[in-house]
């Protein structure tokens, strides 16, 4: 089976996030990177699959230069090779447009098997998968917790509100976005990352995939929410504010 | 000129976001003076009791992708609305991306606020779960496909009325790539969060699995159960069956004591019932003090063995 992952780089999570000068994104030259955390089951997810089925998997990760640091992870931890679709000014595409430069890329490959996280981290726009299917015409299945072949089909296990789920077949190739914690994440080894520095990247330019796709969505500005509901906040030595929450609970809320 | 809203029905069960969205819908139509209309794949029922031009229906099918994005696109086609509103529910984040893109329209998704700005319609989505937000001009002509988040709109301010019901008939998908099985769920649950009156609940904030005792102690001293956001599932810390949010248990109890959890809302719909929310996060600026009635900003690990030693002091 061929499996191309999309992963995406997001800033690490705990990091402090400033709205840059021009109100349109946050500053981001001074903060720390990380593989987008559904990705990540996403691609170990096509490695298991891989150790099973045999085949390649490759990663696929559309963003700027420093992307290729994320890039040289999915490699160490055991993905074959890469293309990293480089461009600067993908911040102004919408999730169609940067879905068509994804897709443009991924059908030159013709894979298997397509996953990508339910959802990025940084957008949160959940639907890059759903599109990329529906630009490719194959089908696809959101939100997935167990990937198995069965008879040149897949059959997936899709979660559904409240604690359901449901088991769905299809044909290859597809496209699947995987949730996290559909299996348990391996760490890098040290021959992997080794390996990694060996292994191909191909570098793409959105003129290769048919050119920067025009943009439905503009950006007005990014903001600080305010916030609305005033909470009491107690803060101060651990000692203190917990005797004043021990205080509200046992005297206003009167639950002790 | 128009709003078509999608509702979301299975099994002849109204999704409760559906009504969120009407509502979102109905407000949307005033202020941008458009008639407004609703759709459903299954029975009209209580939406024809709502203030609508009009509820078109589709008949029941088995949900897929194809078969629902291959039905609306027909009825879109139709209708011609400038406006297509759906309830971001885990359904629509199945189709509804793949319905804008076989129309050439980008899906802006999870919105959780709209205002009119002049005469342009200004669209405000989260970044970053929740710490900052975002506002988005839609261009283009119609249709425009937005979807609402959970809770961002209410869903008692629909205004009541009388719409004409119109069925609409399809041609059905004929593909059948997708072959669905029942819906299940897992194996009997041992807790019933539902049922318990305190909840202390625990997040990544916990950093390890050894130190997951910290917050149990907690749960032991207060009395109350112990629940989880998901990474702490995901990382196989606590069972499943403790999972608080849009995909695990919705949960009331009088209090909800929320430990290095950001706020997340597939967290926030799991618990924002709760009577009384405390907040134990040491970034002030996480979105979880915004639901809660108390919070403490500081270091759990400190605050929580102060915590247990203060519960057990007031309950000697
Ligand atoms: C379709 C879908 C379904 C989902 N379903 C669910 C669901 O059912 N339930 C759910 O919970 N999530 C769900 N999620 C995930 C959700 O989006 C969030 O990622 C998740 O809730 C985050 O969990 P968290 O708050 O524990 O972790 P984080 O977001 O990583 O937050 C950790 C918090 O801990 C704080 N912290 C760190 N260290 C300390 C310390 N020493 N002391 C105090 N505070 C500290 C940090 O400031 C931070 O606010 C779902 C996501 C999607 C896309
Ligand atoms: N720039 C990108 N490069 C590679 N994959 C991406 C990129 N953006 C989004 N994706 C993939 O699409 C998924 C959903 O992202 P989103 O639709 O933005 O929530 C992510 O989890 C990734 O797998």
């Amino acid at each position: 089976m061929k499996i191309l992952v999309a992963i995406k780089q997001v800033p690490a999570r705990d990091s402090q996030l400033r709205v840059d000068a021009s109100g349109q994104w946050i500053q981001d030259n001074d903060l720390t990177y990380e593989i987008n955390e559904p990705d990540a089951y996403a691609l170990e997810e096509a490695l298991q699959l891989k150790e099973k089925h045999g085949g390649e998997v490759v990663a696929i990760s559309a963003g700027p230069g420093r992307v290729s640091q994320t890039i040289r992870e999915a490699l160490a931890k055991g993905a074959d090779r890469a293309i990293h679709i480089e461009e600067t000014s993908l911040g102004g595409l919408d999730s169609l447009g940067l879905s068509k430069l994804l897709a443009a890329a991924i059908k030159a490959e013709q894979p298997d098997l397509v996953l990508t996280g339910l959802q990025s981290d940084d957008l949160g726009s959940g639907q890059t998968g759903v599109v990329i299917a529906e630009l490719l015409a194959m089908p696809h299945g959101t939100l997935i917790m167990a990937v198995e072949k069965v008879d040149g089909n897949i059959r997936v296990k899709r979660e559904l509100e409240d604690g359901w789920f449901q088991h769905v077949t299809m044909p290859l190739p597809a496209v699947l976005t995987i949730q996290s914690g559909i299996n348990k994440l391996r760490y890098a080894t040290l021959m992997g990352i080794k390996k990694a520095k060996t292994k191909e990247v191909k570098t793409l330019k959105a003129a290769d995939l048919g050119g920067l796709p025009e943009a439905q969505v503009q950006t007005l500005k990014v903001y600080t929410p305010s916030r609305t509901k005033q909470a009491q906040i107690f803060e101060g030595p651990a000692k203190e504010v917990a005797a004043k929450l021990v205080e509200k609970l046992k005297f206003e809320v009167r639950v002790i | 000129m128009s709003i078509l809203v999608l509702l979301e029905q299975t099994g002849g069960n109204w999704h409760r976001m559906g009504w969120e969205t009407l509502a979102a819908g109905q407000q949307l139509g005033q202020a941008l003076g458009l008639p407004v209309a609703a759709a459903v794949i299954g029975e009209a029922k209580e939406a024809a009791e709502a203030k609508l031009d009009r509820v078109y229906t589709i008949a029941a099918m088995d949900y897929t992708p194809d078969a629902f994005t291959a039905a609306f696109k027909q009825l879109i086609d139709h209708v011609k609305p400038t406006y297509v509103l759906f309830p971001h529910t885990y359904q629509v984040r199945d189709f509804a991306p793949k319905l804008a893109t076989r129309f050439g329209k980008v899906l802006v998704s999870d919105v959780v606020r709209w205002r009119v700005e002049g005469d342009a319609l200004v669209l405000v989505r989260q970044l970053f779960q929740g710490k900052l937000n975002i506002d988005l001009a839609l261009g283009g002509d119609g249709p425009k496909f937005i979807s609402i988040q959970a809770g961002a709109y209410r869903a008692d301010s629909l205004e009541a009325g009388t719409a004409a019901v119109e069925a609409f008939a399809i041609t059905a998908d004929a593909s059948a790539r997708l072959k669905p099985e029942a819906p299940f769920r897992e194996a009997a649950r041992a807790v019933d969060l539902t049922a318990a009156d305190l909840i202390v609940s625990v997040g990544r904030g916990i950093k390890e699995k050894e130190n997951i005792h910290i917050v149990e102690e907690l749960a032991a001293a207060f009395g109350a159960e112990l629940a989880a956001s998901r990474p702490i599932i995901d990382n196989g810390w606590l069972p499943m069956e403790r999972q608080v949010g849009s995909s695990g248990q919705t949960v009331a109890p009088k209090v909800y004591m929320a430990i290095g959890i950001s706020g997340a809302i597939q967290h926030l719909v799991g618990m924002k019932g709760a009577k009384c929310i405390v907040a134990i996060n040491k970034d002030a600026n996480a979105p979880i003090f915004e639901v809660a009635d108390y919070g403490i900003v500081g270091d759990l690990f400190e605050v929580v063995p102060a915590l247990i030693e203060e519960i057990k002091k007031a309950k000697a």
